[in-house]
Order: structure tokens, then sequence, then C-alpha cells
């Protein structure tokens, strides 16, 4: 690693006042650790979020579900306000990577980073759910903005999230050496109607697949995926070239779909 | 930079740069060369330790997180010449070749079993996704965390 500062402070205010250009945050550093091992990134100083406590934990206010940036996956996937509110969130944390990674890594720094083959991308997307950070709130629809990239500015700090409390599942195909998604799909029912998002196949990053969306808001028991378009050209690579991956995006959603049903039945 | 943290149940106090990763400030500065080092993607699980009770992978922490943790280490499960009803059931069921993986493969089994006491086949495999041996091809690691569980709950 390059040589870098370390800071630790127990306020998002002190957080704020030191974020900024080549002064980066430190979440469950389950993505940034690697990073900086593989000089990746050269940061001047290390801000460390894990000792400022508002950031942390899991509350219902307004019948929606509030959930700490530095709340961790495994938090996530016992806490049991999610596991009956929001089940498929939870097991969606669940399946994240390994129980050490899940001991460390958090909602806030995988939202951050914006894999496009990350899992809560989709969760959050599908259940539009309202990143909000040390400056404003910003709705899933404007969070995401293609691969590696959000709406985040370089000195904003995610704090919390809120998600509403409906049925909803999610189901991936595994990239088997880290668990990524090789195809993920998260679907919900909202009251304007079914919601699929998907994520580890679209170039751009994840996407709500609005075909499903329409066919499903038509029929609900509609069931033939393998005949929908999926827009976005896919990933290619040598887990999956992109014949294989829409695929594995059709039959995702099919079987996500049927998850969800039994939730509605 | 100061730090103060708990290791294999003894208060220690060392100084130590912000870029040192816990599994060095273990392996170099505390002589704890049983906790691996088998990466740099944070992907193999040879690293793993306990941090106030979770395993976690000590190649993905810097020493300096450590301050005012409790850290177990493969060396803290055995009690002096004892060992753990992991690590019996590791060497009983055969469960290691070469032993690379095996501290983190014990580490984490330690972790599943104080969790779930009683876990099928299938929990086991999915808890070990993160621990990688290239040598046992699983079946052994499998069969000594089960005789691990059922000694656990016979003592
Ligand atoms: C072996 C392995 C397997 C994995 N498998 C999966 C998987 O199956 N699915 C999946 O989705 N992910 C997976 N991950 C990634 C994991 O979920 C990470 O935890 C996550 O992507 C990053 O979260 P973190 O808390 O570790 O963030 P960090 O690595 O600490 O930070 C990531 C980035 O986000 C920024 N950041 C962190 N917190 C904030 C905040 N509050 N506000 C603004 N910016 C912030 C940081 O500055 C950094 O740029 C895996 C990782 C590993 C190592
Ligand atoms: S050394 Fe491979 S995961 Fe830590
Ligand atoms: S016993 Fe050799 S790597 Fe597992």
């Amino acid at each position: 690693m390059y040589e870098f500062d370390y800071v630790r402070p127990t306020t998002l205010q002190e957080a704020q006042d030191l974020v900024g250009e080549d002064k980066k945050l430190l979440a469950g550093g389950q993505t940034y650790m690697p990073t900086l091992r593989q000089r990746l990134a050269m940061p001047e100083l290390l801000i460390d979020l894990n000792a400022i406590p508002v950031l942390h934990g899991i509350c219902e206010a307004d019948d929606r579900i509030s959930i700490g940036a530095m709340t961790r996956h495994a938090e996530v996937a016992s806490d049991g306000l999610v596991r009956s509110k929001i089940p498929g969130l939870a097991s969606m944390a669940g399946g994240i990577g390994d129980p050490a990674v899940r001991h460390r890594g958090t909602l806030g720094g995988s939202l951050a980073n914006n894999d496009p083959s990350a899992c809560y991308p989709a969760a959050v997307l599908a259940l539009n759910a309202v990143v909000h950070t040390s400056k404003r709130s910003i709705e899933a629809k404007d969070f995401f903005q293609g691969l590696f990239t959000t709406a985040l500015d370089e000195d904003e700090i995610i704090s919390h999230v809120t998600f509403p409390s409906v049925p909803c599942a999610y189901l991936k195909f595994k990239q088997p050496a880290s668990g990524f998604a090789l195809a993920g799909v998260f679907a919900c029912k909202l009251d304007d109607g079914f919601r699929l998002a998907v994520t580890g196949a679209g170039q751009e990053g994840v996407f709500r697949w609005q075909q499903a969306e329409a066919a499903l808001n038509n029929d609900a028991s509609f069931g033939d995926f393998k005949s929908l378009a999926l827009e976005p050209d896919m990933i290619e690579d040598v887990h999956a070239d992109a014949d294989y991956r829409s695929n594995l995006v059709r039959v995702a959603a099919g079987r996500v779909v049927a998850q969800l049903r039994e939730q509605l039945a | 930079m100061k730090i103060s943290l708990k290791i294999n149940g003894q208060d220690l106090t060392a100084e130590v740069a912000p870029t040192t990763l816990l599994v060095d400030f273990l392996r170099s500065d505390q002589g704890l060369t049983g906790t691996h080092l088998g990466c740099d993607t944070s992907q193999c699980g040879a690293c793993m330790v306990l941090v106030n009770g979770d395993a976690v992978k000590s190649c993905t922490l810097l020493a300096v997180q450590l301050d005012g943790a409790e850290v177990t280490t493969i060396e803290g499960l055995s009690d002096g010449e004892t060992l753990s009803p992991v690590q019996e059931a590791f060497r009983e069921a055969h469960g290691l070749q070469c032993g690379f993986c095996t501290p983190g493969m014990v580490v984490s089994v330690t972790d599943l079993l104080a969790k779930n006491p009683n876990p099928s086949e299938s929990e086991i495999r999915h808890w070990l996704e993160g621990n990688i041996c290239r040598c046992t091809g699983y079946q052994n690691i499998v069969k000594a965390a089960q005789m691990a569980a059922e000694k656990q709950q016979a003592a």
C-alpha cells in the first residue's frame, strides 16, 4: 500500500469536515482494502466510519424501514424487522460473499461503490428506496449513474437508506469464486405495480427491466420471460457471454417472480 | 499510532503504522504466525481470526482499526496442549492435507458452531464459502465440522 494517514471520527460532522479529494471514507473495507493493497488507490487520508454511532442500526419510522449506512450485511440478514417486512432484502444480504465479508461489509459501502455485479443496487432500485446523505435525500432512480458511478459528490457521506415494507424476493446466479452476481434479479410489488431490477448483467450497471414489469402489470400470472426483449447491452466476460447472461436474467426473473407470487398469495 | 487491544486474552498496547494490516501485525510484530496470508483479493480466508467474536479476514483490516477490540487467533483456540473440540475434530477426521488453509478453516468453523451449534451439511458448506482449500476437496473438512458439532454437544 501507499502511505496514508488514518482518523476515526465519532460524529458524522467531523467526518463531513474531513472528507474530500484524496481524503477517502473507509466503511467495511471489503472493497476498498483490496483496492489499497493492489495499489489501485492513493488516498492521503483514510476516514474510518466505523466509530460513528448514528450510522449504525435498523429502525421503523413512518411505515418505512430505515437502515444506517454502516449496518453490516450480516445484521440486515438476521434482523427480525427486515426479515418480516422486506424479506427479499434480508435474503439478499445473507447471500452476499461469505460470512467474513458479511461481518464487515456495509450497505453504504456497497451503494457508494455501485459495482455492476453487486446485489444491493438491485434491491435499492427495485424498492425505490431513498438514499439519505450528509447533504440531501436521493431517490434510487437518480442515485445509480452507470458503472461504479453514483450521484454522490466527492465530499458526500451516505447516512442511511429508507425502504418501503413490501413483499419482495431476490435471486442471483453467482460467480462461484466471489459470490457476486453473474445475473441477479430483485422483484417486488409497490403500490403502482411490479418492479424488477437486474444486476450483474447490464454493461451500464443495474437497470429496471421495464418490459417484464409491463408484462406483469398487464397479467399478474405472466411467466414467459424468454419472449421479452432485454434492452441494455449485456456484460461479456470469461464467465458468461452476452447470450448466456441474458438467458440467466430471464431464468432468474421467472424464478424470483414465482417466489414473489408465493408471498403475495 | 498507539493501539490497545486484547489478543488471545492478553491485554496489549502497541505502536503501529496506519498502513499495517492486521495480518502483518499478528505475524510479524506479535509472532503469531498461525494466521496465514494466502491472497491479495480478500477471497481465500486463510487469514481469518475472530474479532469481538466474529470471523473476519485479517488481511482486510488495518491494525489501527483494532483499538479496543478483542482478537482471537488460531493460537488462542487451544488451551495450552489441549486442543479445542474443533481442532481435535480436524485431526481425527483428517480435515487437512498441507495445512495452509487450516487456521482459517478452524476459526471459521469455531464461529459457525458458536452461532449455530447443530448445522446441517448444507449450512456448513455455505458457511465455508469464504475459505478456499486447494488440497482436500472439502469432504473431510465438512466431516470435521460435523464431528466438532457432535463433540461440543456431548461436552
Ligand atoms: C470475497 C468477497 C465477496 C463479495 N461478494 C459480494 C457479493 O456477492 N455481492 C455484493 O453485492 N458484494 C460482494 N462483495 C462486496 C461487499 O459487499 C462489500 O462489502 C461492498 O461492496 C463494499 O462495502 P464496504 O462496507 O466493505 O465498503 P468499503 O470497501 O469500505 O468502501 C467502498 C467504497 O465506498 C465508499 N464509502 C463507504 N461508505 C460510504 C458512505 N457511508 N458514504 C459514502 N461513501 C462511502 C468508500 O470510500 C469506498 O470508495 C464481496 C466482497 C468480497 C471481498
Ligand atoms: S489472505 Fe486471502 S482472504 Fe485474507
Ligand atoms: S489443506 Fe492444503 S489448502 Fe487446505
